[in-house]
């Protein structure tokens, strides 16, 4: 895992996993599109690779988390990319984040990068109104947010 | 799971910062430091009552610190209670991680 926010070219609010896999490209995108598949290594979904689809992510309810994920497929490029929006929480309080998916074939394998942004300013019109309100508000804060002290 | 801790911890103070009239009155103890209610109620454009209720919730998210002055009570912020949000890249991380490791079984056990 890198932190990009070292990468000046990136928002520092953007998370990277990425890592190897000794399979081919097909078989990784099965294992992100096919709900069934899916579910193994995520969580239960009612996923379809369609753009627009609505779709959630659910977990064993907790206390102050309902279990829920409520996403909706953003871009999709088969065997390449596939992109959707995560939330967590409601509409007006909730966090909300944007999950991007990017498979890679290299030698032996294939190469797959996670990338996880949150409270970016473009994000194509999937939100409304509030979160704008939140996205220029971090901006505005990105000063007093850097200086957060981290425990 | 990850998620839950974060989002635990991380709720009061995004539900406390979800109105925008209370957004701005953070923003504005941010960046220009120390003000009364009278100060306050000037630039938010509301009522001093609904200004004092706004206080309120950010003290209870404990994103804002006051204290009595004479007859005016004195505000501040605490951007520190802003770091449950700001921690997400290292709950996430962990999560993440964990997936992966997840995904690598799948693909071992499933078919070509």
């Amino acid at each position: 895992m890198t932190h990009s926010g070292n990468d000046a070219t990136e928002s520092p609010r953007t998370l990277v996993v990425e890592r190897v896999f000794p399979h081919p490209p097909e078989k990784l995108w099965r294992a992100l599109t096919d709900s069934p598949l899916l579910a193994q290594w995520m969580m239960n979904n009612d996923f379809a690779p369609v753009v627009g689809r609505k779709f959630q992510f659910r977990a064993e309810p907790m206390p102050n988390w309902n279990g829920v994920v409520d996403c909706e497929v953003l871009a999709i490029d088969p065997l390449k990319q596939l992109s959707y929006s995560w939330g967590v929480g409601s509409e007006a309080a909730g966090l909300q984040w944007v999950v991007l998916w990017t498979l890679t074939p290299v030698e032996g394998g294939t190469h797959v990068r996670m990338e996880q942004s949150g409270f970016t300013p473009d994000q194509k019109g999937a939100y409304g109104g509030a979160k704008y309100g939140w996205q220029k508000f971090f901006t505005g804060l990105e000063r007093v947010v850097s200086e957060v002290d981290q425990p | 799971m990850v998620l839950d801790v974060k989002t635990a911890h991380a709720n009061p103070v995004f539900r406390a910062l979800a109105d925008p009239t209370r957004r701005s009155i953070f923003e504005d103890l941010t960046r220009h430091g120390e003000q009364t209610v009278h100060a306050l109620t000037r630039h938010a454009g509301v009522s001093q009552p609904a200004v004092s209720k706004h206080l309120t919730v950010l003290k209870r998210a404990k994103l804002v610190r006051h204290r009595r002055q004479g007859r005016e009570t004195h505000y501040r912020a605490q951007p520190d209670a802003l770091a449950p949000m700001v921690n997400w890249l290292d709950l996430y991380g962990a999560f993440w991680r964990e997936r992966f490791d997840r995904l690598e079984s799948l693909l071992q056990r499933m078919e070509p």
